[in-house]
C-alpha cells in the first residue's frame, strides 16, 4: 500500500518531466550558487587558519613589543638566561623573481611543539640543511609552483604552510630579510618553570600578547566574506522561488491522485509522511548535483577570488579548490531545507483538505487587495526597519541586515505597486483588449509575483552592485591620478642600495622623494607610518578629504599627522586629535586622506620625523619626479646601474594598471553572482509561467472562443511578461539606488573603513532594462508557443461540462 | 662509559629536530675529530667544548641529605651534540645544546629539560673561569688559580615544581679513566675521551613545591666526548656509580644486548688512583622490579665485584625516578647496603 | 437559412482508437428559429454545438452560415466569423474572471466592433444586472452569472445564439428564470437558437427538437 501509494504520486514526474526539470534545476542552480560561495569561502577560511596557526599564533602567547617593531636577539638571550621558555621568531616580506613572500623565520630546536606545524627533522628535511646556508624554504605546493625556477634555496613541500608563506631557519630568515640579531616575537612555551624572574626585570619593553585565534586577514576580509555570503544567500531566494512554483504546480495537479489515494484508505498521516519522502528524495538529488555545480563555480571563480584578496588584504588564498565535506553537508542540508520550507504551506493545505474537495484545479483566485496591502505594510515596516539600522545600528552585520531588510520590503511592497500600476494602465486604455490585457495581467500577479519578486531581487542588485562598483571605478581612477603623481617608483634592496640610488637619482632627476615607512600599533591595530618630503609633488596632488590649511607645513615641521579615511573613521578620529607615535611622542592630526584599497590604518608624517622616531623604518623606496617622456629611459639606465630587477623599478602607468587590475578582478566575482543570480531569477519566471500555464487554459477559452485568435492570445501572453518585467525594473531602479546608496555609504565604510560619493550611470540601468525585458520574453516565449499549438479540442474542453 | 653515549644516541634518534645527527653517524665520523690514544689531557683547556668531535657531555650526579634527615638526589647534565665538526657564528652555528636535570626525593622524582642552539649565546662551555650553561642552568666555577677549575662549582637549576643550588668543592683530585683519559670502548676499538671528579662534597638547598631544604652530600662529575656510534644489537645499559662509606668508589656498567651482555668498571681509591677492571669482572643481577608509567623496571640490584670483594645490593630513594624528558630512562638515587655500605646514582635505559 | 450542417462527421483520437462522435450528421436552423439538441451523454451533442459556433472544425462535411462554409474558413476568419456572428452560453457561464460584470457584459460585443451602449445598458437592466456592473465573476452567484454569460452572448446581436446546457448548473427555479428571459431576449432581438440540453422539459419550450444517438440525429 505505502509503495503503491509512493508509486501513485511519483508517477506524476513521469508525465511531467519538464516540471521535475525545472524543479531540479532551481534546487540545483540554488544551491550551486550557495555552495560556490561557501566553497570559496571555506578555501580562504581555512588559509586563513593555516595561516593563523603558522608557528602557533594562534594557540601561544607570544611576547612582542609594544610598538610592533622587532626586538633585539639579545632580549630572546636574557629571558632564556631568566628561566623564559620562550622560541624566536622572525617575520618579514621579500620577493624572489616577482613573487611576494612572508618569510617566517624559527628556531626549531626551541620551538614549542604546539607550533611545530613541520617535523624539521624529518629525513626529508634535516636539521642540519634547515639551519646551515643557503637552508631550506618549507612552503605549500601551490608555493613551491609559483616559486618554480626562481632564486631560491631548495624547498620542501608542506602542506601545512599557507600559500605564500615561506618557513625557514631563524638565522636563514635573519640574512634574507636583512636583519641581523632581530626578531620580531617570542613564542612562550605553555610549560613554564615555576622560578622564571618577572618581565618586568627581564625585558620591561616587551609585553605578553594573548593567542590570536583569528589572525588579522581573517578580520580584514571578513567584510569580503561577508559580501560574497550575502550573495550567495540572495542567489539562493531567488532560486527557492523556482522550486515554490515548480512544487505548488505538482501539487495543485495532484489533487486528485491524493483526493484518491486517501478516497481508498491511505492515512492522511501517512499521505504527508509519502510527500515529505517525496521531497526529500528530490531535494537530496538536486543538493547534490547542486553542491557539485557548486564546485564547478567556484572553481571557475577562485582564481579571481584569490587574486582580490591578495590585491586587496595581501591575503594568501591558493587558487584551486580543495573538497571539504562541510560544503558539501551544508549544501544538502540547506537544499533539503529550502525545499521542505517552500512546500510547507501546500503541505499544509493538503493537511488541511476536506477528503472530498473538487477536484478541478483551483483557479488562482483574484488576491484580496487587503492581503496585498498587509502584505505591502510589513514591507514598507521593513523599509522603516532599514532605515533606523542604518541610523542608529553599526556595524558590518547591521548594514547587511538593513539591507536585506530594505531588499525584502521592497519586495513585499512589489506585487501592491504592480497592481495599482496596473489597475491604471487598465483604467487609463480604451481598447477592448488592451483592458482586458491590463485586467488579465493583474489577475496573474498572485501567481508570479514571487517570480517578479524574485526578478526585482536580482534587478535591484544588479542596478545597485552595478553603481557601486562603477561609482568605485571612477572615483579609483581619479584617485589613482593623485595617488601616483611621480613617474616613476623605485625600491631599493638593501640600506647601502637605498643611499647610492637616492644619490644617483639626485643628479638625474628633478626630485627623488623618499618613501620610507615603519609599522606600528596604535588604536588597536597595526598601521602604517609613512615619512614623507616637502614637496610640491604632495602638496598639489595628495588626495585629501579634509585638512587644516596649513597641513603641509605643520607635517613638513614635524609638527603634524596626516591619517587614511580608515584609521579615521576606525578609530573615530577628528583633525586636531593627537596620534600616539612612539612612546612619549605624539602629535596632532592635520589632514585626513582618501587611499581606497588599503586595508590598514596608515599615517604620513615629515621624513625626518620618521627618522628620528624610528630609526630602523625601512628606507628602501623611491619615488622620482622627471619629464615624463626622459622616464622611461631613466628606468632603463637605473637598472642597468644598480642592477635592478625589473619590478624594482616601475613607472606610474604599470603601478595604475597593476591598481585597476586589482579593481577589476576584485568584482569580477561580484559581476559573475550578478549575472548567475539574474539568471535564476530568469528562470523563476519561466519556471513561474510554465506553473501558469497548464491553468491558463481555462481563462483564455473564453477570450477565444469570443474570437481572439490563438497567435494574438500568445503574443499577448508574451507582451503580458514584457510588460511585467518592465514595470518590475522601474520598481528596481529606486531599490537598486537604494542598495549602491547602502553599499557605498554604509557596508564599504563598516568594510573598508571609506566611503565613497555616488555617481549614476543611467545607460548601465537601460541595459540592465533590456537584459529584464530579454529574459522575460524569452521565459514566456515557451508557454506562448504551446499555445499556439493546441487544437481547438483542447480548448473546447474548458467549456465541456465535466472535465 | 659507554651507557653515557648510548644514552645521547638514543636521545639522538627520539628527538627529531637532533635526528639529524644520529642519522649521519656512520662508521666513518664525516671528517669529526677521532679520540687517539696516547694524546695527553691538558687542563683547563679540555674542560672545555671540543666542537670538532661529535658528542659531549658534562654530568653531575649528587647524593644529598637534607636538615630534615632525609635523602634526596639531584641531577644536572649539558649534552652537546654536533651537526658538522666546526662551530659557525650565530645561527649558523651546528652545535646543538641539550641540558637534564632532575631533583628525587623520597616522594617524587622531578625532571626537566632544555633544548638550544650554539652561536647565539643561550647554551655553551666556556673558560676561564668554567662555564657550563643553558639558559638559565648553570655550572660556574669558581675557583681560585692555581686550583684546577673544577674544583669548585655552583650549579643552579630550576623545572616545574623544584630548583637547586648547590655548592660543590673537590676533596680529591680528577680521574682520567682508561689510558690516562683515553677509554676504550669496544672489542672494535671504539673509545673516547673521558675524565672524572668524583670527590665533591656538597652544600646548598634544594626548593621543592616552593619549600627550600637545606642540604648537604656528595657528588660525581664525569665530562666526556666522542666521535663513535655504538654496537646496533646492544638494547640498553644499567649504570652505577658508587660512593661508599669507605672512601673509595666504584663505577661500574652493563651493556644489555642478545647475549650476555657487556659488563665493565673501574675502583677508584680514596686518595684517586683509578683501578681499571677487566671486562666481566662486575656482575649486577635485578633484585626486585617495579612497574611505572607503562614501564618494568629493575629497582634493586646486586652488584658485586669479586676482585675487591665487593658484594652489595642497591635500594632507590624512591622507586619511580623515571626522567620524563623526550626520551625516557630512569635515573636516581640509590642506598647501598652489603659489604660497601654508602650512596650512590642508578641509571637504566632501554626499558 | 441561417445555419445549414451537411453530412457533418467528427472524431477524436483517444487512448483507445479513434472516437466517433459525430457520423454525417445534417441539420437546417432558420432565422429567428429555435432548436433544441437533445441526447445522452457522449452522444455528440456539444460537438455538434462547437462545430456550429466556429470553434472547432468537421472532419467532414460542409457547415454553412449565411450561406458561407465556415468550415473552411482560416483561424483568423473563424475567430472573426466568432467576433461578430454567434453568441454563446455555456453551462459553466465561462465567463472572463478578470473582468467585472459591465466589462463581460459588453466584451464581445466591442471585439467585434458591434458594441452598443444603449442595447448593452438596456440588455443589464432587462437581465438585473444594474447593480451588479462593478463586481467580478466569482463574487456573483450561479444564477447571476448566467445572466451575464446571456447578456454577452446577446449585446453584439448575432444572429445565431448556441447555448450548451445553460441551466445545467442552475437549480430548477432559477434555471428556469434565466431560460425565460434568454427566450424573451430572443424573441425581441429575433436571434436564433440552438441549445443543447438533456431534458426534455427544457426542450420542449423551444420550436423544435432533435434527437442526437451515437453521432447521429435520429
Amino acid at each position: 500500500m505505502l509503495a503503491q501509494g509512493f508509486l501513485a504520486l511519483l508517477s506524476h514526474w513521469r508525465r511531467h518531466r519538464l516540471q521535475l526539470a525545472m524543479l531540479l534545476l532551481g534546487l540545483a542552480l540554488a544551491t550551486a550558487l550557495w555552495s560556490a560561495v561557501q566553497a570559496i569561502n571555506g578555501e580562504a577560511r581555512a588559509s586563513y587558519a593555516r595561516a593563523a596557526a603558522v608557528v602557533g599564533q594562534d594557540r601561544l602567547e607570544q611576547l612582542v613589543r609594544a610598538d610592533g617593531m622587532r626586538l633585539p636577539q639579545s632580549d630572546y638571550i636574557a629571558l632564556r638566561k631568566a628561566g623564559w621558555l620562550v622560541s624566536p621568531v622572525i617575520e618579514g616580506e621579500k620577493r624572489f623573481d616577482g613573487e611576494r613572500l612572508r618569510i617566517l623565520g624559527i628556531d626549531p630546536v626551541t620551538l614549542p611543539r604546539e607550533a611545530a606545524q613541520v617535523d624539521v627533522g624529518a629525513e626529508d628535511i634535516g636539521l642540519s640543511r634547515f639551519i646551515t646556508p643557503p637552508g631550506l624554504f618549507i612552503v605549500s605546493r601551490e608555493t613551491a609552483d609559483r616559486l618554480a625556477g626562481a632564486a631560491t634555496p631548495p624547498l620542501s613541500i608542506s602542506e601545512a604552510l599557507p600559500s605564500g608563506t615561506v618557513l625557514t631557519d631563524i638565522g636563514i630568515a635573519q640574512d634574507l630579510l636583512d636583519a641581523p640579531g632581530q626578531l620580531s616575537r617570542l613564542l612562550i612555551d605553555p610549560r613554564q618553570p615555576t622560578a622564571a624572574k618577572p618581565l618586568a626585570e627581564v625585558a620591561p619593553h616587551l609585553v605578553r600578547r594573548a593567542p590570536v585565534a583569528e589572525s588579522d586577514l581573517s578580520r580584514l576580509t571578513d567584510s569580503f566574506h561577508l559580501n560574497l555570503t550575502a550573495f550567495g544567500l540572495l542567489a539562493f531566494a531567488v532560486g527557492l522561488f523556482i522550486v515554490h512554483s515548480a512544487i505548488g504546480l505538482a501539487f495543485e495537479q495532484r489533487r486528485p491522485v491524493i483526493r484518491t489515494l486517501r478516497a481508498v484508505g491511505l492515512p492522511l498521516r501517512t499521505l504527508i509522511g509519502l510527500m515529505v519522502a517525496e521531497l526529500l528524495v528530490l531535494s537530496t538529488v538536486a543538493g547534490l548535483i547542486g553542491v557539485a555545480l557548486g564546485y564547478g563555480v567556484a572553481a571557475l571563480l577562485l582564481p579571481d577570488v584569490a587574486a582580490s584578496l591578495r590585491g586587496l588584504y595581501g591575503a594568501e588564498v591558493p587558487g584551486t579548490l580543495s573538497i571539504r565535506p562541510s560544503v558539501w553537508g551544508l549544501g544538502l542540508a540547506i537544499a533539503v531545507a529550502g525545499t521542505l520550507a517552500s512546500a510547507a504551506s501546500r503541505l499544509w493545505r493538503i493537511a488541511a483538505m476536506p477528503l472530498l474537495a473538487p477536484a478541478r484545479p483551483r483557479a488562482w483566485s483574484l488576491a484580496s487587495e487587503r492581503s496585498l496591502r498587509l502584505q505591502a505594510a510589513a514591507g514598507l515596516a521593513l523599509l522603516a526597519a532599514a532605515w533606523l539600522i542604518v541610523g542608529f545600528g553599526a556595524g558590518l552585520v547591521a548594514g547587511f541586515t538593513a539591507l536585506g531588510a530594505m531588499l525584502l520590503g521592497a519586495a513585499l511592497i512589489l506585487p501592491l505597486l504592480l497592481s495599482v500600476l496596473l489597475k491604471l494602465a487598465a483604467a487609463l486604455s480604451k481598447g477592448v483588449v488592451a483592458q482586458w490585457f491590463w485586467a488579465d495581467t493583474r489577475q496573474q500577479l498572485p501567481g508570479l509575483s514571487l517570480a517578479l519578486m524574485a526578478l526585482l531581487l536580482a534587478l535591484a542588485a544588479n542596478a545597485g552592485v552595478g553603481t557601486m562598483v562603477q561609482s568605485f571605478r571612477q572615483t579609483f581612477v581619479g584617485w589613482l591620478d593623485q595617488r601616483l603623481p611621480s613617474e616613476l617608483y623605485v625600491t631599493t634592496r638593501s640600506a647601502a642600495e637605498s643611499l647610492q640610488v637616492r644619490e644617483w637619482l639626485r643628479q638625474r632627476s628633478d626630485a627623488v622623494l623618499p618613501i620610507w615607512n615603519a609599522e606600528l600599533r596604535m588604536f588597536g591595530q597595526p598601521v602604517q607610518v609613512f615619512g614623507i618630503a616637502d614637496h610640491a609633488t604632495y602638496r598639489d596632488h595628495w588626495p585629501m578629504l579634509e585638512a587644516e590649511p596649513d597641513a603641509w607645513d605643520r607635517i613638513a615641521r614635524g609638527e603634524g599627522v596626516l591619517a587614511n579615511e580608515q584609521l579615521m573613521r576606525r578609530a573615530a578620529l577628528r583633525l586636531g586629535d593627537t596620534i600616539p607615535l612612539e612612546a612619549g611622542v605624539s602629535l596632532p592630526l592635520v589632514g585626513v586622506f582618501s587611499d581606497y584599497g588599503n586595508p590598514k590604518g596608515q599615517v604620513i608624517i615629515g621624513v625626518d620625523m620618521l627618522v628620528k622616531l624610528f630609526p630602523d623604518a625601512s628606507r628602501l623606496r623611491y619615488a622620482v619626479r622627471i619629464a615624463p617622456d626622459r622616464a622611461p629611459q631613466l628606468a632603463a639606465d637605473l637598472r642597468r646601474a644598480f642592477d635592478l630587477p625589473l619590478e624594482n623599478v616601475v613607472n606610474q602607468a604599470t603601478v595604475k594598471d597593476f591598481s585597476l587590475k586589482i579593481f577589476e578582478r576584485t568584482f569580477a566575482v561580484t559581476a559573475a553572482l550578478n549575472v548567475l543570480t539574474l539568471g535564476v531569477a530568469g528562470l523563476a519566471i519561466f519556471a513561474s509561467l510554465l506553473t501558469l500555464s497548464g491553468m491558463r487554459l481555462s481563462q483564455l477559452a473564453p477570450a477565444w472562443a469570443m474570437g481572439l485568435a490563438l497567435r494574438r492570445l500568445a503574443l499577448l501572453e508574451v507582451l503580458r511578461s514584457a510588460a511585467l518585467a518592465s514595470f518590475t525594473m522601474l520598481a528596481a531602479v529606486p531599490v537598486g539606488l537604494g542598495l549602491a546608496w547602502m553599499l557605498l555609504a554604509v557596508i564599504n565604510v563598516e568594510a573598508f573603513g571609506w566611503r565613497l560619493p555616488m555617481h549614476l550611470f543611467p545607460l548601465d540601468w537601460l541595459r540592465l532594462f533590456l537584459l529584464a525585458v530579454a529574459s522575460a520574453v524569452l521565459a514566456a516565449l515557451l508557454p506562448a508557443l504551446w499555445l499556439t499549438r493546441r487544437r481547438p479540442a483542447d480548448l473546447v474542453k474548458v467549456f465541456a461540462n465535466e472535465r | 662509559m659507554n651507557a653515557r653515549l648510548i644514552i645521547l644516541m638514543l636521545l639522538l634518534m627520539a628527538v627529531p629536530a637532533l635526528a639529524q645527527g644520529f642519522a649521519g653517524l656512520g662508521g666513518d665520523a664525516q671528517g669529526f675529530a677521532m679520540p687517539r690514544r696516547g694524546v695527553p689531557l691538558a687542563f683547563p683547556r679540555d674542560h672545555g667544548a671540543h666542537p670538532d668531535y661529535r658528542i659531549e657531555w658534562w654530568y653531575l650526579t649528587a647524593n644529598l641529605k637534607g636538615d630534615d634527615g632525609r635523602d634526596y638526589g639531584a641531577q644536572w647534565t649539558l649534552f652537546r651534540s654536533a651537526l658538522a665538526p666546526e662551530e659557525r657564528p650565530g645561527w649558523q652555528s651546528p652545535q646543538l645544546w641539550m641540558g637534564h636535570a632532575a631533583l628525587t626525593t623520597a616522594e617524587r622524582h622531578y625532571s626537566a629539560e632544555r633544548v638550544g642552539r650554539g652561536g647565539v649565546g643561550q647554551a655553551g662551555v666556556t673558560l676561564a673561569p668554567f662555564s657550563a650553561a643553558i639558559d638559565d642552568w648553570n655550572m660556574v666555577g669558581h675557583a681560585k688559580p692555581p686550583a684546577d677549575e673544577l674544583s669548585a662549582l655552583t650549579i643552579t637549576a630550576a623545572g616545574e615544581g623544584f630548583s637547586y643550588r648547590l655548592e660543590l668543592d673537590a676533596q680529591g683530585p680528577l680521574v682520567l679513566q682508561g689510558e690516562r683519559g683515553y677509554s676504550v670502548k669496544s672489542a672494535q676499538g671504539q673509545a673516547s675521551y673521558y675524565y672524572s671528579q668524583p670527590f665533591y662534597r656538597v652544600t646548598g638547598s634544594i626548593t621543592v613545591d616552593g619549600k627550600e631544604i637545606v642540604v648537604t652530600g656528595q657528588a660525581w662529575f664525569d665530562h666526556e666526548w666522542s666521535s663513535q656510534p655504538l654496537a646496533k644489537d646492544q638494547t640498553g645499559w644499567d649504570w652505577f656509580s658508587f660512593h661508599f662509606d669507605s672512601g673509595a668508589k666504584l663505577m661500574g656498567f652493563r651493556l644489555r644486548d642478545q647475549g650476555d651482555g657487556f659488563t665493565s668498571a673501574t675502583w677508584i681509591n680514596p686518595d684517586g688512583t683509578p683501578e681499571p677492571q677487566p671486562p666481566g669482572a662486575l656482575t649486577v643481577t635485578p633484585r626486585a622490579w617495579a612497574e611505572m608509567k607503562g614501564h618494568r623496571v629493575p629497582v634493586q640490584w646486586n652488584v658485586s665485584l669479586p676482585a675487591r670483594g665487593v658484594a652489595v645490593t642497591t635500594a632507590p630513594v624512591i622507586e619511580d625516578a623515571w626522567m620524563e624528558t623526550q626520551v625516557e630512562y630512569w635515573e636516581g638515587p640509590v642506598r647501598i647496603t652489603g659489604s660497601h655500605p654508602g650512596v650512590g646514582y642508578v641509571e637504566m635505559t632501554g626499558y | 437559412m441561417l445555419l445549414e450542417l451537411a453530412d457533418v462527421s467528427k472524431s477524436y483520437p483517444t487512448g483507445e482508437g479513434i472516437l466517433h462522435v459525430l457520423r454525417g450528421v445534417s441539420l437546417a436552423l432558420d432565422a429567428g428559429e429555435s432548436l433544441a439538441l437533445t441526447g445522452e451523454s457522449g452522444s455528440g451533442k456539444s460537438t455538434l454545438l462547437h462545430l456550429a459556433g466556429g470553434l472547432d472544425r468537421p472532419d467532414q462535411g460542409a457547415i454553412r452560415f449565411g450561406g458561407q462554409d465556415i468550415a473552411r474558413l482560416g483561424d483568423r476568419e473563424l475567430a472573426s466569423f466568432r467576433r461578430v456572428s454567434v453568441g454563446l452560453v455555456f453551462q459553466q457561464f465561462n465567463l472572463i474572471p478578470s473582468l467585472d460584470v459591465g466589462h463581460n457584459l459588453a466584451f464581445q460585443a466591442r471585439l467585434g466592433g458591434r458594441h452598443d451602449a444603449d442595447w448593452t445598458d438596456r440588455l443589464a437592466e432587462r437581465l438585473g444586472l444594474v447593480k451588479l456592473l462593478e463586481r467580478y465573476p466569482e463574487q456573483l452567484s450561479g444564477g447571476q452569472q448566467q445572466r451575464v454569460a446571456i447578456g454577452r452572448a446577446l449585446a453584439g446581436r448575432p444572429q445565431l445564439i448556441l447555448a450548451d446546457e445553460p441551466t445545467g448548473n442552475l437549480d430548477e427555479a432559477t434555471g428556469d428564470a434565466v431560460l425565460d428571459l434568454m427566450l424573451a431576449l430572443l424573441a425581441e432581438t429575433g436571434a436564433a437558437l440552438l441549445m443543447v440540453t438533456h431534458s426534455t422539459r427544457l426542450a420542449a419550450r423551444l420550436g423544435r427538437r432533435l434527437h442526437l444517438t451515437a453521432g447521429r440525429l435520429t
